[in-house]
């Protein structure tokens, strides 16, 4: 009885709470955006003549919504590694844009491998988008591991903007170096995941909502399955297990924590690896998500991931998920609503997402669920 | 101390004048030289370099009357990377070399566009065997020439074709922001109005990973076809995620899109796009057979789309010299007289067919293709289907003749 009563309190901490939490956020930001959405549709009924805004809203709503959740959870993901790094050293890491990138080309090598020994069409696509990202997540998670103990760890003691120097040369490095490689050994810039090719991953799911038809796209259901699963295992990882506590600890008071005999070295390299882990494991996804990469594609994700890192309260791990999820959802809704109206189109997206960002840092300067200065992880 | 180093800074300095007085003196046996500016280097390097190859067999193949009247014929080809402020500074350079008459280039509009205002002043002659933007030719320089056609025809070829399907009452034209792909879409759009298809959106993205915001008001408004005014390295990724997501109607793309690339990038995506080109597959220019042979041995692969136009460009430079020199009485003539020759160029018959320039340098009359791409292996990309050919006279060979006709 006891012990049935442990588990199940077990299952509620690091199950049913992180889970039900991101479903709360997720449904939240998608009512927030669909008011928000219905609001302009009666401020503007026809914006263009023969568009009535709210018959297209009502239209196109499940596909904004899954979209946005999907680059959403992707947003949330890498930026799970700006505010683990933040929380534990104090320091943006502004080469994690390429640690992400890295795990996109990392994925892409595996599935371009596979495919180039004939295997694409014989494995099953879940064991491949398995592969792809496992692999990346342990690659990339090593590189930002090697980059913390190259590049970082001289400077510890170092006056802050010199390790943030540090980390856009390596950010320039990485970039370059990923392109040189790619174009001696394949001579290509833009990288393709084959996804096309695969037909399992290629055919939307069709459902009917009402008298609407939706199209759902199978690597977006793949994108939010596995970053929900991550998400829940981060968790368990940082507040359920012992070294996550020393991750805690050293991110409260390092050299206390020290004192207490926490290995500091281990638990900054182990944070770093989580963190570039998860890099990794949004790249190989986005990879798989949008088809082809290249080695600059970081920049704009990487940037947008620090924004939504910001938004939820730098530091902050729900932050992060909170942010990346609420920017995802404004960029979608943004992108589709907006075409609507002339003179303004898609284009000016990104103008009224930052937007949104200023006035949400103005009022709350320390972000949606602001900076944990007690428990930073 | 000092003094060495001033003996010797003397020394060089008449070493320099003495090898310069040298060069010079070379130049003087007659020696005519063919620029060309392409991208040879970064992502379009591809295109690029195929041209520089065709212009290189071009020279080879065809300079021997020249030859035969005293001059030695060299090619220099530049790399402008595909980018204005490198043609630009190319483009200052060559002129500096009075041996220079001619210049073929460029592969980009956007760079052609800035680099012929130096051509201009200084009366050197260009002929272009890729750029369609209107402005290459429609700014009025006498010394701006081109052998491919004009994307104020090609976007309405493409808009009339998919009148002509019968099916199509509705598209979504989308467009990169660039002078190319606006332009061309917005040349897409007005006919495809006046073929009585509406135009559901117009849009332009710099987008070139993530478009899933952008499909989805195109999911709902549901168009027949969407019409992507673009290069392939974006168009391809859209098509891709857009078939993805559930769109299953009709997709095309301008000559941007005719780039074995494209069927890379998509897949079997790329199946069932149509595609308008000013430049013709290989095989359906019965002349250049022979040339297509040539390139094969010379560098081992197919010359990429505009290859027949880059060796027919030369041709034309060459023929328009030789005339040069022989109404000079068989002196070298200047770049103002070559430039003439190059615009009087009438009825010279290339690889692709007549070539004759209008008074603003366009190609007179110049024929337009609609292609349907049939396989997702790039391999088979030159396999193709040609579904339709169009013969479009210039806007002003058309003003003539219905002047003429009136």
């Amino acid at each position: 009885m006891v012990s049935n009563q442990a588990t199940s309190s077990w299952l509620y901490r690091y199950v049913v709470l992180p889970l039900g939490q991101m479903l709360i956020f997720i449904v939240g930001a998608a009512l927030l955006m669909t008011l928000f959405a219905y609001a302009l549709a009666v401020l503007f009924p026809t914006p263009r003549p023969n568009i009535i805004l709210a018959d297209q809203i009502g239209r196109q709503l499940p596909g904004m919504i899954i979209s946005g959740v999907t680059i959403g959870f992707v947003y949330a993901m890498i930026a799970l590694g700006y505010t683990l790094v933040y929380g534990v050293l104090k320091f943006i890491n502004f080469a994690h844009s390429e640690i992400f990138m890295f795990g996109g080309v990392v994925g892409f090598e595996v599935i371009r491998r596979i495919a180039d020994a004939g295997f694409l069409e014989s494995w099953s696509p879940l064991l491949l988008v398995v592969l792809i990202v496992i692999t990346s997540m342990i690659c990339s998670g090593l590189l930002a591991v090697i980059i913390e103990r190259v590049a970082y760890r001289p400077l510890r003691g170092a006056p802050r903007l010199v390790p943030l120097i540090s980390a856009i040369g390596i950010s320039f490095f990485l970039a370059d170096a990923v392109r040189a490689f790619e174009a001696v050994t394949r001579n290509a810039f833009k990288l393709t995941y084959p996804v096309s090719n695969i037909p399992a991953l290629s055919t939307p799911i069709s459902i009917q909502i009402g008298t609407t038809p939706v199209n759902i796209r199978v690597t977006s259901i793949i994108v939010i399955v596995a970053a929900m699963l991550m998400l829940v295992a981060l968790n368990y990882f940082v507040n359920g297990t012992k070294l996550g506590r020393g991750i805690r600890a050293v991110s409260q008071d390092m050299s206390t924590a020290s004192l207490m005999g926490i290995n500091v070295n281990l638990m900054i390299s182990l944070t770093f690896f989580v963190g570039g882990a998860f890099g990794g494991a949004a790249g190989s996804l986005f990879g798989l998500n949008v088809g082809t990469i290249d080695p600059f594609v970081g920049f704009i994700p990487g940037l947008k991931a620090f924004t939504a890192a910001v938004l939820g309260g730098i530091g902050n791990v729900t932050g992060a998920l909170l942010g990346g999820l609420m920017l995802g959802m404004l960029e979608s809704f943004l992108s589709g609503i907006l075409v609507y109206f002339p003179a303004l189109g898609g284009r000016y997206t990104d103008i009224f997402t930052f937007l949104v960002l200023i006035l949400v840092l103005i009022f709350r300067p320390s972000g949606l669920l602001g900076e944990r200065v007690d428990e930073k992880v | 101390m000092k003094t060495k180093r001033f003996i010797l800074m003397v020394l060089l300095t008449m070493v320099a004048i003495a090898m310069n007085a040298a060069v010079l003196r070379a130049q003087d046996a007659k020696v005519i030289k063919i620029a060309s500016q392409s991208p040879l280097s970064g992502g379009q390097a591809l295109s690029g370099t195929s041209m520089r190859n065709a212009i290189e067999l071009a020279i080879a193949d065809l300079k021997q009357p020249l030859v035969d009247l005293g001059f030695d014929v060299q090619y220099v080809p530049f790399d402008d990377q595909a980018t204005p402020d490198v043609g630009v500074s190319n483009a200052q350079n060559m002129v500096n070399d009075p041996a220079i008459l001619v210049v073929i280039g460029h592969w980009n509009s956007g760079v052609a566009i800035p680099s012929s205002e130096v051509y201009n002043t200084y009366d050197l002659a260009m002929i272009s065997p890729a750029n369609t933007n209107p402005r290459v030719t429609s700014r009025g320089l006498s010394v701006v020439n081109r052998v491919c056609g004009r994307d104020d025809n090609q976007g309405p070829t493409g808009a009339k074709f998919l009148a002509g399907l019968g099916t199509v009452k509705s598209v979504y034209v989308l467009h990169d922001k660039t002078p190319y792909g606006q332009g061309i879409a917005t040349f897409f759009q007005t006919e495809a109005e006046a073929q009585g298809i509406a135009v559901l959106g117009f849009e332009g993205t710099e987008e070139k990973s993530n478009f899933d915001g952008i499909i989805q008001p195109i999911l709902a408004t549901a168009p027949d076809a969407i019409y992507f005014g673009g290069i392939y390295d974006q168009t391809a990724v859209f098509l891709s995620q857009a078939r993805a997501a559930g769109y299953t109607g009709i997709f095309m793309g301008p000559d941007g899109t005719d780039a074995s690339d494209f069927a890379a990038l998509a897949g079997e995506a790329a199946v069932g796009t149509y595609y308008t080109s000013a430049a013709g597959p290989l095989s359906v220019f019965p002349d250049a057979a022979k040339f297509v042979e040539d390139y094969n041995t010379a560098y081992g692969e197919n010359p990429q789309p505009y290859g027949p136009e880059s060796y027919d460009a030369t041709a034309v430079a060459l023929h328009a010299i030789q005339v040069a020199i022989e109404l000079n009485g068989g002196e070298l003539p200047s770049r103002a007289q070559v430039a003439a020759a190059v615009r009087g160029t009438a009825d010279f018959q290339g690889l692709t067919g007549p070539i004759s320039f209008d008074a603003y340098g366009d190609r007179a009359t110049a024929n337009y293709y609609v292609s349907q791409v049939k396989s997702g292996d790039p391999a088979l990309w030159s396999e193709n289907e040609l579904l339709d050919t169009v013969t479009v006279a210039s806007p002003f060979t058309a003003l003539l003749e219905s002047a003429m006709g009136q």
